[in-house]
């Protein structure tokens, strides 16, 4: 076809890009919070296995919750899942760009209803759990 | 334009996110805070009370499945192309396959345990 020999020059990109200006930092930080999402799902369904294991070995995973390994990864995790839920919220009036006839709806709003329906989802999740 | 299949990757990225966005700091918050601190309880997360409420309602079954397998293409989806931003385009299909074929396996996994509660 001829592509390689018209093959237009790439001026190289270094690997460490992303260290180079404090934007590209947070981006990366941004897309490293996918590994906690995963890891949290991941542990989700080991709790959900161990259901079907029976009592004892549920409650000995139960128990183990209470290891200081696992709440210092509980704190980790959470602090990354949570820079994932505001940039996930801050980003959805970019996506959803609504209008009310001519007028856009202002982005503060969109992204708001977002974050309200978080907390009343959270609210509803927790007072489940809590079994009230 | 060539037929592509990014759109679909792209839904479950999407709604794995917005899933995981909206559910997992509660969660964490309750299996990391909650339990091992004894808040709402000593006994939070019950085995009989779990059990039941996960095994007898297919709503709960449902919803839970949903949550754990969702977000497992969202970091599919994040993570290839993070691996191919720091340099690894050359090998960018191998990525994808191991990305999305990991998040694949995880819902297979999840299907097979939720089917035995």
């Amino acid at each position: 076809m001829g592509e390689k020999e018209m093959s237009a020059y790439h001026r190289p990109v270094p690997n460490t890009w992303w260290l180079k200006r404090t934007p590209y930092v947070l981006f990366m930080l941004r897309e490293l919070t996918s590994i906690f999402v995963a890891g949290y799902c991941v542990f989700l369904l080991i709790l959900v296995y161990k259901l079907t294991q029976g009592a004892d070995a549920y409650g000995n995973f139960i128990d183990a919750l209470k290891s200081p390994s696992s709440i210092a990864l509980h704190f980790i995790t959470l602090a990354f899942v949570l820079y994932h839920t505001i940039t996930w919220f801050n980003l959805t009036p970019k996506i959803l760009v609504l209008y009310k006839g001519e007028e856009q709806i202002p982005k503060a709003l969109v992204a708001g209803v977002f974050y309200t329906g978080w907390v009343v989802v959270s609210i509803v999740v927790a007072l489940l759990v809590l079994g009230m | 334009m060539a037929k592509s299949n990014e759109p679909i990757w792209w839904s479950l990225f999407s709604a794995g996110g917005m899933v995981a966005a909206m559910l997992l700091p509660i969660l964490i918050i309750i299996t990391g805070i909650l339990v091992p601190f004894g808040l709402g309880g000593n006994d939070l997360l019950n085995f009989e009370r779990i059990h039941t409420a996960v095994s007898q309602n297919y709503p709960v079954k449902l919803i839970l499945f949903i949550v754990i397998t969702l977000p497992l293409f969202h970091w599919a989806h994040r993570f290839r192309f993070t691996l191919v931003d720091v340099g690894l385009k050359s090998v960018s299909t191998l990525i994808s396959v191991l990305c999305y074929g990991s998040a694949i396996t995880g819902t297979i996994v999840s299907v097979i345990i939720f089917l035995r509660i």
